[in-house]
């Protein structure tokens, strides 16, 4: 099967090119085995893997125009050549390994961790099925960036812009039945950037590998506020 | 050399970033101690993320259950090798760390009541031995996720250094053998720095990536075990390696323990649910290692499933559409993702396959590592402590319970973290820094530095995992085992002469690829020349020629040291804390 592959070194090459690889494939071959074939043939060629099977978010590409996991996108939905590019947006660091820093930083910027002020209790906090149902849906994302490097808002504005990953787990801790911090995780929300350049282009529910959608969580952030502000 | 390298300083070093580490930087951090957490990759993509069914604790949320019980199911798991002090110390913390864990944001799973759910899981019973207990916290099949990422994000909270995609080379000690702290390499630039350090704990995880077939991910590769071994300190238990029942047959995927604990059941190519034969009361839900060998021994006697007759199946397709998609929905989308079946209404063909690593770097009840450098066999190395994987407490003794290791890594990187903050109490200053130390650890970065013809790193390393999998396998014998130690010692000579093709500097992984294949050869030589030495049959080391477990001359621990490859024995902690010892019985399930 042919491969077109994005290449950069920043110590030897002055601008980014393709690279083209034959790789022989078997039934059940995903992206990431062809990938880890190419590294075989050229240990020079470099990207990002761990877990092989879709739940460390380390192996995030731009694969045929469309940014998935490698590990589980089996290459028999592929068609030839199958083109593997880096995250789009993002500064390229080498190869398919790009910067995520301003990523990290969208997320830590939500205050992503469960904030209660009332005195802890000696047991569990009591949440219903049906209230921790409300963070299915939510809680499983593996920040592989597939969504935000989506999203042409995100593009323009990662400095600004929150971007759908950081936005969904956001609206996690709000929906959580035991979060107290409510309030502030709006306020700071405000503003005609960090939520609201979300222009519901649904990029990000598109391409998530694990079938979350950030669109309705981002919308249910809106609804929250629209319904705060009447 | 040394004197051109930066050097920072911290109080602690953490070295890992799952979740053991995690959770003692978070004591650290909490305490105001000034720590630096290093990891090769990302924290959140660090394999505690991929543990599925829970984390034990007798709650008592669902049956009725005490630690106690636990205690006793985890030393009859270890059969019999574990340290009761260890396991008392965990087994009586395990329900009020996840408590902390759930007031920490961790989403487990509901009961109607409100509290966290709790599944059965194997080996687990109620009074000793009596009925199944279900002891299992979980948050559907994706327990390790939740868990990690909550550990990360009140980390974030504690705001702890973090040090993402550095790879440590080597540990930094000086004469008296005090751990200053390490060698680490920025993987984006190819830089490397000292990070100096009062204290240092190694969180590591564990190495299934010694084996061919495994559950593990590609950075499971043993690293902090590597760099013990080079410090001069031994592993211990290195030949009790976990093959877990249900990896899906030849890719290795792990099904959770969690897929039975709900009702799921093996069936041989008969439709035979054979556990019943090997596990009268248990069955499915024996200890890993007794279902390990039963699927080894159906298909080897010529009971597989499929055109090959290479695997067993694992039939949940009873348990309704309901119960998978609420309780095992990972499990359910990476089998449709892997095999292109729906297990809600067909059953998944399943093989034993490498997936945890019970021995480790030796520590005590505090995470300190402990070592025969002295007078006695557990002196303590000033400055180190393990956690998690990597260490060798031991909780898991020969046999590891599932369910224990979650556990297992906040227990002790909670320990670990309380220890060191006493430690730095006492020892407020950095000591000087050995240069002579520093060198070692850049020589072994330089020599991969050499141009020319060699062989690959990678087919060193599909060599090493074929010959620990051919040769140090589920069943075990001395011969084939003392042809696995010199395939071993072959290849650890062979690496000698290893060339890398790419020398540039800027995210090269190839070299980081090559530093990790000398820690998986180093750890390979540990478990088959530990493995060749034991002569007798215990928990999942089970030799054909030594079909019993002998505690008169092995009811010890092995120690394995790198310098001539020399192995010691200990004996084991048989002396709990508060209660009665536990001595060995026959093991049945």
């Amino acid at each position: 099967m042919h491969f077109s592959v994005y290449r950069y070194n920043p110590e030897t090459d002055d601008k980014p090119y393709m690279q083209e690889y034959e790789v022989a494939v078997d039934a059940g071959m995903m992206l990431r085995d062809a990938l880890l074939d190419i590294k075989f043939q050229d240990e020079s060629f470099t990207f990002r893997h761990s877990c092989g099977e879709g739940v460390c978010g380390s192996d995030g590409v731009n694969i045929n125009g469309t940014n998935g996991l490698a590990c589980i996108t089996p290459i028999s939905v592929l068609k030839e050549p199958v083109e593997v590019r880096p995250f789009p947006g993002r500064p390229v660091i080498r190869d398919l390994v790009v910067d995520m820093t301003q990523f990290y930083h969208q997320y830590r910027s939500v205050k992503p961790y469960l904030t209660v002020h009332d005195p802890e209790p000696e047991e569990e906090y009591r949440q219903s099925p049906e209230e921790r149902e409300k963070l299915d849906g939510l809680y499983e994302c593996i920040l592989c960036g597939c969504c935000s490097t989506a999203c042409p808002s995100f593009w323009w504005n990662p400095d600004k812009f929150r971007g759908p990953a950081a936005l969904l787990q956001s609206y996690r801790f709000i929906a959580d039945s035991r979060d107290q911090a409510t309030a502030q995780r709006l306020e700071e929300l405000e503003g005609p950037y960090r939520l609201f350049r979300c222009h519901s282009i649904m990029n990000c529910t598109n391409v998530c590998p694990k079938g979350l959608n950030p669109t309705k969580a981002i919308g249910e952030i809106k609804k929250i506020m629209l319904k705060n502000n009447t | 050399m040394s004197s051109s390298i930066p050097v920072r300083r911290f109080d602690t070093l953490v070295i890992g970033a799952g979740g053991g580490g995690l959770r003692a930087a978070l004591q650290l951090a909490q305490a105001d101690a000034h720590v630096a957490v290093v990891s090769k990759v990302f924290p959140t993509r660090s394999h505690t993320v991929a543990a599925q069914g829970g984390m034990n604790a007798a709650l008592a949320n669902v049956l009725p259950d005490n630690w106690h019980w636990h205690m006793f199911d985890t030393i009859k798991g270890s059969d019999y090798l574990a340290d009761q002090d260890a396991v008392e110390y965990m087994c009586r913390a395990a329900p009020r760390l996840v408590v902390e864990l759930e007031h920490a944001g961790v989403p487990f799973s509901r009961l109607d009541n409100g509290k966290i759910y709790q599944r059965p899981f194997g080996g687990q019973s109620q009074n000793f031995g009596g009925d199944q207990a279900a002891r299992t916290c979980a948050a559907a099949d994706r327990t390790g996720h939740a868990i990690l990422h909550s550990l990360y994000q009140q980390n974030i909270h504690a705001k702890t250094h973090f040090f993402d995609e550095y790879l440590a080379l080597d540990l930094i000690y000086d004469d008296e053998g005090t751990i200053l702290g390490a060698v680490v390499m920025e993987i984006e630039t190819g830089e490397t720095m000292v990070i100096e350090a009062k204290a240092t704990l190694l969180a590591t995880g564990g190495a299934g990536q010694i084996f061919r077939t495994n559950t593990n991910a590609h950075i499971n590769t043993g690293d902090g075990m590597g760099m013990a071994l080079r410090a001069g300190i031994p592993l211990q238990d290195m030949e009790f390696f976990q093959f877990h029942p249900t990896g899906i047959a030849g890719k290795g995927m792990l099904i959770t323990e969690g897929a039975r604990g709900e009702g799921g059941y093996l069936l041989n190519k008969d439709g035979e649910r054979f556990m019943e034969r090997y596990a009268p009361n248990a069955k499915d839900l024996a200890s890993r290692d007794v279902v390990s060998r039963a699927i080894y021994t159906e298909v080897k006697e010529g009971r597989g499933c499929g055109p090959n007759a290479d695997h067993v199946m694992l039939k949940l397709d009873h348990l309704g559409m309901d119960v998978i998609q609420k309780r095992l929905p990972g499990i359910r989308s990476t089998i449709q993702t892997f095999l292109h079946i729906d297990p809600a209404s067909e059953s998944i063909p399943v093989y034993p396959t490498a997936h945890y690593t019970m021995g480790g770097i030796p520590t005590n009840r505090h995470g300190q590592v402990v070592a025969p450098l002295g007078q006695t066999a557990e002196e303590t190395v000033q400055g180190l402590y393990a956690v998690g994987e990597c260490a060798c407490v031991s909780v898991h003794g020969a046999n590891r319970l599932g369910g224990n290791s979650l556990l297992d890594i906040v227990v002790f990187g909670r320990a670990a973290g309380n220890h060191i903050i006493d430690y730095l109490k006492e020892n407020r200053y950095h000591r000087p820094m050995a240069d002579d130390s520093i060198d070692k650890a850049m020589a072994r970065l330089s020599r991969w530095g050499q141009k020319g013809e060699g062989e690959s790193v990678r087919q060193l390393k599909d060599e090493l995992k074929k010959t620990m999998e051919d040769f140090c396998g589920v069943f075990r014998t001395d011969e084939i085992l003392a042809e696995g130690v010199d395939k071993v010692i072959a290849l650890e000579a062979r690496l000698q002469d290893a060339r890398l093709q790419d020398h540039s500097k800027v995210f090269n992984t190839a070299r980081v690829e090559a530093l990790e294949l000398e820690n998986l050869m180093d750890i390979a030589l540990a478990t088959v020349c530990s493995a060749h030495a034991r002569k007798e049959s215990r928990g999942a080391h089970s030799r054909i020629d030594y079909p019993d477990r002998d505690d008169e001359r092995w009811l010890k621990h092995s120690l394995f040291f790198k310098e001539g490859r020399k192995l010691d024995y200990k004996p084991v902690r048989m002396k709990p804390l508060t209660v009665d010892s536990f001595p060995p019985k026959a093991r049945v399930y």
